[in-house]
């Protein structure tokens, strides 16, 4: 299908845009990469009255290092991020991640803070931020909010932010030592939605989690931060801490049915991720037993 | 502000300035507008590849961008890149090999296999499936798509040394 009629504004810069929105509210969509936003319009899911096109928002992009602390323009792609050496350094997870996002023509458009934005429970990068995190910065015409990644998405398609405010960029913390992660997702071909995945990342020593933050995705309304798994940290993983973990695991997710998964399948995938995760990182073969 | 909007683009090299409606995307445009039929329009929501084209050398979906958003933009449809030969081996090593039937998948399928023959001379059958991984066909099984972009990097390797 074809989206509606809809007015158009190329905003000039933030603040420009920032009186668009304020004047606008709840009847603009911001317009970034487009990726989500313009297949929701093409099927007609939404029908803003007014886009605000932020594309041409040159302080929004880029990649920059400040001290420890990675800060990532909203504006930047899913194939800046893919290439960037920063990114490859500081956090490999996210790197890892944005191989699975969509296909290459997308990730060519896409961006990270319309991704954010957009904060559809099955994509990789709401999960991303969640185990790295990451702080959202925002802003409307009342100045500068900065949410933790974990306040920051609320339900499907839900976050923090309010109608008139702009996410303008994400900051990832310092790494680390002794660092690790791991990503993986099942979906039915390479670059579609997750039917199930895990972010996850780690500090490790002597065999041992010292940290670990394990957070699903495409298994309830928004990024799953997953405490079972918090009984790993400082303790000796046997195959029965980890059978335990696996019935905690069980109980605590909740994961939606669809046309894709079972509830009960997409239980049995995160059980399975969860694995795979803990004898990757730990490089512990014998732990990858199957979840019952 | 819904009224048509100027935009100034270049197309397969040749300068357009047309008036569109903000809702106008560039797979339309390129169709409706510019009678460039070779731009094929399959799911419309970013699922099939079909409308794949080139934009300031990167390729992209035509059906997730809007006209408007491509004023000032260089634009490449498979019309253009095949008027410059660039891709005439590829399509051939398609012919040979039977990597279409219908077609219609073709154009977006040649963008997105000579997007990934730019970047990487000799990619594998694992690299050449996830770059095209974008690239619905649902007449072939996809095999000998991949055979044919294989041969291909080959085949120029081969004329490079």
């Amino acid at each position: 299908m074809k989206a509606s009629a809809f007015a158009y504004a190329r905003a000039t810069s933030v603040g420009n845009a920032l009186e668009l929105l304020a004047a606008h509210g709840g009847k603009a969509k911001v317009l970034a990469g487009g990726q989500s936003l313009m297949p929701a319009m093409n099927l007609r899911l939404i029908s803003p009255e007014l886009i605000v096109d932020i594309g041409e928002i040159g302080e929004l992009r880029g990649i920059a290092r400040r001290g420890e602390v990675l800060s990532i323009g909203a504006l930047t792609r899913h194939v800046d991020l893919l290439k960037s050496p920063e990114i490859a350094a500081h956090s490999p997870l996210l790197t890892k991640a944005v191989a699975h996002v969509a296909h290459p023509a997308i990730r060519n458009r896409g961006t990270i803070g319309g991704s954010l934005a957009h904060a559809d429970p099955a994509s990789e990068l709401p999960a991303c931020m969640l185990a790295l995190d990451a702080t959202i910065v925002v802003r409307g015409q009342a100045g500068e909010r900065r949410i933790s990644a974990k306040d920051f998405f609320k339900g499907i398609y839900e976050t923090a932010l309010a109608v008139d405010e702009l996410l303008v960029a994400v900051e990832l913390p310092g790494v680390r030592k002794n660092a690790s992660h791991f990503f993986h997702e099942f979906a039915r071909r390479h670059g579609d939605y997750a039917i199930t995945g895990l972010a996850a990342q780690a500090v490790v020593k002597d065999g041992i989690f010292k940290d670990l933050r394990m957070v699903f995705f495409a298994v309830g309304d928004r990024p799953v931060w997953s405490n079972a798994v918090g009984e790993l940290v400082n303790a000796a993983i046997t195959p029965a801490l980890m059978a335990h973990i696996s019935a905690a695991l069980r109980e605590e997710l909740d994961p939606h049915a669809d046309q894709q998964a079972s509830s009960a399948m997409r239980r049995y995938l995160a059980n399975v991720l969860m694995r795979r995760c803990v004898s990757t990182i730990l490089a512990r073969p014998d732990l990858d037993a199957r979840a019952a | 502000m819904r009224a048509p909007i100027p935009i100034s683009l270049c197309v397969n090299g040749e300068r357009v300035d047309a008036h569109v409606l903000p809702r106008l995307n560039l797979a339309d445009f390129l169709r409706e507008h510019l009678h460039l039929t070779g731009t094929h329009v399959g799911c419309e929501h970013g699922a099939c590849g079909a409308c794949t084209v080139r934009v300031n050398d990167e390729i992209i979906r035509a059906c997730l961008v809007l006209a408007v958003q491509t004023h000032g933009a260089s634009v490449l449809t498979i019309e253009g890149l095949s008027d410059s030969g660039e891709v005439a081996d590829l399509q051939a090593a398609f012919r040979d090999r039977n990597a279409l039937q219908c077609g219609y998948c073709t154009p977006g399928m040649l963008m997105a296999a000579q997007d990934l023959l730019k970047q990487d001379a000799e990619p594998d059958r694992k690299q050449i499936r996830e770059h095209l991984s974008g690239n619905y066909c649902r007449c072939t099984g996809y095999q000998a798509i991949v055979d044919a972009v294989e041969t291909t990097a080959r085949l120029r390797r081969e004329r490079k040394s």
